[in-house]
């Protein structure tokens, strides 16, 4: 039985976490794997040296240098997606233990205590599997040009500084620009659901790409999108295209697909107020709606 | 003529910002990454952007002093011209990225706030929070983002450049690269091809460096002929926080913001550090540095942390090198505002919290000064002419580097927060560069039998790679022993034997790496073989690196070798200090002839660096000794200004030498 973490489990299936307890020093890991898309899954156990205030990105490194089962088994070595690991590059998203979060900043320790000795590592559940732990994440990316997530600006020539803005301004918007765009908030909310599809024998890799663009754009948007459209929303040349983005936010899987579970917020390893901005974006939403109702 | 076709590989700051440029004047852009390119090293950054500003300008700064700090803190070693150019362009990219939408901090009434990095006595650094890489990679991201939905860029994300293509008259003519996730290979026909793939930290195993930086792109570039410079500089953080699988940056902006280094005088002092009264706590860099504080060059800060803990004892810890940077005379309220996502990377990953406890760091590989070397045209003002196609040219005509990937802007020395905007600088520049390295092309014969060739021979190669399973070397345990070498015997300290024989060993290690097994012989999201090519891509430029440092017999910027230092004035006599300062001065003389110099590593058909030199331009300014904090120093410099005023007046550069002189 996986525990049910802070109210986010995503419901995979998971084997027992029973066994018998590991050799002093050793770390027990558990890791559901999957060899390509869309292929079966299948648990697989690992044992490697335990190493003080390690993190699990020190472990799959292990396992990748070992490439062997708890067992002794020869086994091609865990995929997982990394970069920076220091929480800041978004890339390596998993559920650990049950949750999903950050594996860089994930340490050992804390992690074993709470789970009975053994690490569970999962892929993230709302994304396509590519390979183990790495998803792929394309949809999150499109979402941010859904809504114009960008200053546009008329060029990058010398027109002298940007607008004046106040520090309060500035502190406002700051948070939100730290989103590492690691899907975090999307993994945890309810009405984010996977969409996988697969390219037809007969399809050209380009008709893939326009079926896969619309099956994302007509599903829901996710939170940080909503919060990258009301970070531009309130910057004051980002402003001039509010419109736009509202058209976005209140089109097929815009904000009225938020079922207000707030799940989002608990989990952004950035401490983003999603839900200050999920409510902003529905008043500004329901005002133009109204406006638009009127100028008609 | 066809529609030009560019590709760019790697989306940091320098690719993203060229492909943004290019897009903008119409150019389709064939954009290449590792990963994602949001999530590129450059979110790295912390500290934040130089450029003259509204304020240091009325308090006496210029765009010519920006230029002065940046070449003393490099030690001269850079070419003049393109940096000259990088600080003018300074203020309009600060200004540029404003526009974007970055946060900088603001002042109370609304304009950007600056701090103070290390090697100037000007606040010249704009920064966000103490995340400006990362604010100012997104700007570009979704400027770039904007370019891509009108149909200009498409993105090649998860896919690896093995080689370019290079035709028979030494052109480049594209290059072939690798699908991440199908493994496949595909050619990439282009105009100009222009690398922007950053360091290359993961050479010295653990790094302030992303996982990304292998330097296997700059290696392959290399391998097929493109120059390399100045790789023996290599910039050594001085504040990171040890970990494990990483060496996490620790800002310099935690000392620009009044952070400061000290140990207990006591050796090993046992107690709470915030127990340990002022007169028991020695604040090495103040006390030595008394003009720069804790904010001295990166070089000469890393040296002083390794000194005192190495030679003389003072390690907080005994079995952990380390010294405290504490923050915590520093009110809350600030500290969160203006550091809050540095301190929060120590806290979690620390368990600490820096603003209640000093931190402990110690110096860490950060920034490859070196990189593929570039050509530039210099301009009738002695900047760089814009247009030129030479500008940003590696030695292999239609191949452009860009960003810390190229050699041109930082000499012996990296300035903190000049790194940004070398990397932004650089990818706007190269833009109109490449349109014109076009009209070069024109009528070149048909390339496609070369992608074929090129392709063929690296599904060859990969094969052979997938093959052997029997092997019995592992690659990650063979590149944790190059990273130990390489962090002991070409980092902050630097001996000749030791060096000698690390070359060797080397060597003996890229025989090694041909008897490595591979676990994973799959052909999909393969990246156990993806690793392995990119560690044995490692050893070409390990080999440089050491050969380069072996060959240069001085102390300049980051490369140090006390064999040859050059201690200040023992003397107290005022007539025996002048006759030693000019001893000095002579020695200084000598050294700067003979060394003053790019080292050039050509890559011969084994694999090995031939090691040639070229002169520096110092057209605009004349070199003069390094002096932060040496004893004697305001003889030497005195010395120093005769003799370049003598020197002036003969030559008839009267005019330049003010110039100088009145920095």
């Amino acid at each position: 039985m996986i525990r049910a973490v802070e109210g986010f489990e995503t419901g995979h299936e998971a084997v027992a976490a029973t066994g018998p307890v590991p050799p002093a020093g050793r770390v027990r890991v558990r890791i559901l794997r999957q060899d390509v898309t869309g292929g079966e899954s299948y648990w697989e156990r690992y044992e490697v040296p335990h190493e003080p205030n390690m993190n699990v990105i020190s472990v799959l490194q292990k396992i990748a240098a070992q490439a062997r089962t708890q067992d002794g088994r020869r086994v091609a070595p865990v995929a997982w997606d990394c970069s920076c690991l220091e929480e800041v590059c978004g890339s390596c998203t998993m559920l650990i233990n049950g949750r999903t979060r950050m594996a860089c900043s994930a340490l050992v320790d804390k992690l074993l205590d709470e789970n009975g000795g053994e690490l569970e590592l999962r892929p993230m559940s709302k994304f396509p599997v590519v390979r183990d732990l790495v998803v792929d994440r394309n949809r999150l990316f499109r979402s941010l040009e859904r809504v114009k997530a960008w200053v546009p600006v008329d060029d990058s020539y010398d027109h002298g500084p940007g607008p004046r803005i106040s520090p309060e301004q500035q502190q406002d918007a700051y948070p939100l620009t730290e989103c590492i765009s690691c899907g975090c908030c999307m993994e945890a909310c309810p009405q984010f659901t996977k969409i996988e599809l697969v390219r037809q024998e007969t399809e050209s890799e380009a008709d893939f790409e326009i079926r896969r663009r619309k099956a994302f754009d007509s599903n829901f948007l996710g939170p940080h999108a909503i919060s990258q459209a009301m970070l531009f929303n309130s910057h004051p040349t980002g402003k001039m295209i509010a419109d736009e983005r509202l058209e976005a936010l209140t089109s097929k899987g815009g904000i009225q697909m938020c079922g207000n579970a707030q799940n989002c917020v608990a989990v952004c390893p950035k401490h983003i107020p999603l839900t200050r901005s999920i409510a902003r974006a529905g008043r500004a939403a329901t005002v133009w709606a109204i406006k638009r109702l009127f100028d008609r | 003529m066809a529609q030009p076709r560019i590709l760019v590989i790697g989306g940091g700051l320098a690719g993203l910002a060229a492909t943004m440029r290019l897009a903008e004047l119409g150019v389709h852009v064939d954009l290449l990454s590792l990963v994602p390119v949001k999530r590129s090293h450059s979110v790295c950054a912390q500290g934040g952007i130089n450029s003259v500003n509204a304020l240091t300008r009325q308090q006496g700064d210029t765009e010519w002093k920006h230029f002065d700090d940046t070449v003393y803190g490099g030690d001269f070693l850079q070419h003049q011209p393109p940096v000259k150019e990088m600080a003018d362009w300074g203020p309009r990219i600060v200004d540029l990225m404003d526009r974007l939408g970055v946060p900088f901090n603001r002042t109370p009434e609304g304009f950007r706030d600056q701090r103070r990095f290390g090697g100037t006595l000007f606040k010249r650094t704009s920064f966000a929070g103490a995340t400006t890489g990362q604010q100012l990679l997104y700007a570009l991201d979704e400027q770039v983002r904007r370019r891509e939905a009108e149909g200009l860029v498409s993105k090649y994300e998860f896919w690896d450049f093995l080689a370019p293509v290079i035709d028979d008259q030494g052109r480049c003519r594209g290059a072939v690269c690798q699908d991440l996730v199908t493994m496949q290979f595909r050619s990439f026909p282009a105009d100009a091809v222009v690398l922007a793939t950053g360091g290359n930290g993961l050479i010295y195993g653990r790094s302030t460096m992303s996982m990304v930086c292998t330097g296997s792109a700059v290696s392959r570039a290399y391998q097929a002929g493109a120059w390399y410079g100045n790789g023996e500089f290599i910039q050594v953080h001085p504040t990171a926080i040890p970990g494990a699988d990483k060496l996490r940056l620790m800002s310099e902006s935690a000392r620009g913001e009044g952070g400061r280094v000290w140990v207990p005088r006591k050796p090993q002092d046992a107690r709470d550090p915030r127990d340990i009264p002022e007169a028991e706590r020695c604040y090495f860099l103040e006390e030595r540095y008394p003009k720069y504080g804790n904010l001295v060059p990166r070089d000469i800060a890393t040296r002083e942390i390794f000194d005192i803990c190495t030679n003389e004892g003072l390690s907080v810890e005994k079995d952990r090198l380390c010294v405290y940077l504490d923050l915590t005379h520093i009110p809350r309220e600030i500290l969160d505002r203006k550091l809050g996502g540095i301190l929060e990377i120590y806290e979690k990953f620390q368990g600490v919290d820096p603003r209640n406890v000093p931190m402990k760091i110690f110096p860490a590989v950060h920034y490859s000064m070196g990189g593929l070397w570039v050509d530039y045209e210099r301009s009738s003002s002695g900047g760089m002419a814009e247009g030129s196609p030479r500008n940003q040219r590696t030695s292999v005509p239609g191949m452009y580097a860009i960003g810390e990937c190229d050699y041109q802007y930082h000499g012996a020395n990296r300035l903190g927060a000049n790194s940004l905007l070398s990397c932004i600088f650089s990818g706007l520049f190269v833009a109109p560069s490449l349109l014109a390295a076009r009209e070069e092309v024109a009528g070149a014969a048909d390339s496609t039998g070369l992608f074929e060739a090129e392709i063929r021979h690296q599904e060859e190669r990969h094969r052979e790679l997938l093959g052997r399973t029997a092997g019995t070397e592992n690659p990650y345990e063979l590149h944790q022993q190059l990273g130990s070498l390489m962090t002991r015997v070409a980092t902050v300290v630097r001996r000749n034997e030791q060096l000698a024989e690390a070359y060797d060993e080397v060597c003996g290690m890229e025989e090694r790496w041909h008897r490595c097994a591979v676990s994973d012989t799959g052909n999909w999201t393969n990246q156990n073989v993806v690793f392995t090519k990119s560690l044995g891509d490692m050893f070409p430029i390990a080999k440089l690196i050491i050969k380069g440092a072996l060959l240069r017999d001085e102390c300049r910027g980051a490369h140090y070798k006390p064999d040859f230092a050059m201690p200040g004035i023992e003397a107290t006599d005022p007539i025996e200090k002048r006759a030693e300062a000019e001893r000095w001065c002579d020695r200084f003389e000598a050294n700067t002839n003979k060394w003053l110099k790019s080292t050039i590593a050509v890559c011969d058909a084994d694999g090995n660096p031939e090691i040639n030199y070229q002169d520096v331009d110092t057209s605009l300014l004349p070199p003069r000794p390094r002096l932060y904090g040496l004893v004697g120093g305001e003889v030497i410099e005195e010395v120093w200004k005769e003799r370049l005023a003598a020197r002036s007046a003969e030559n008839g550069r009267v005019e330049l030498a003010a110039a100088g002189a009145a920095t």
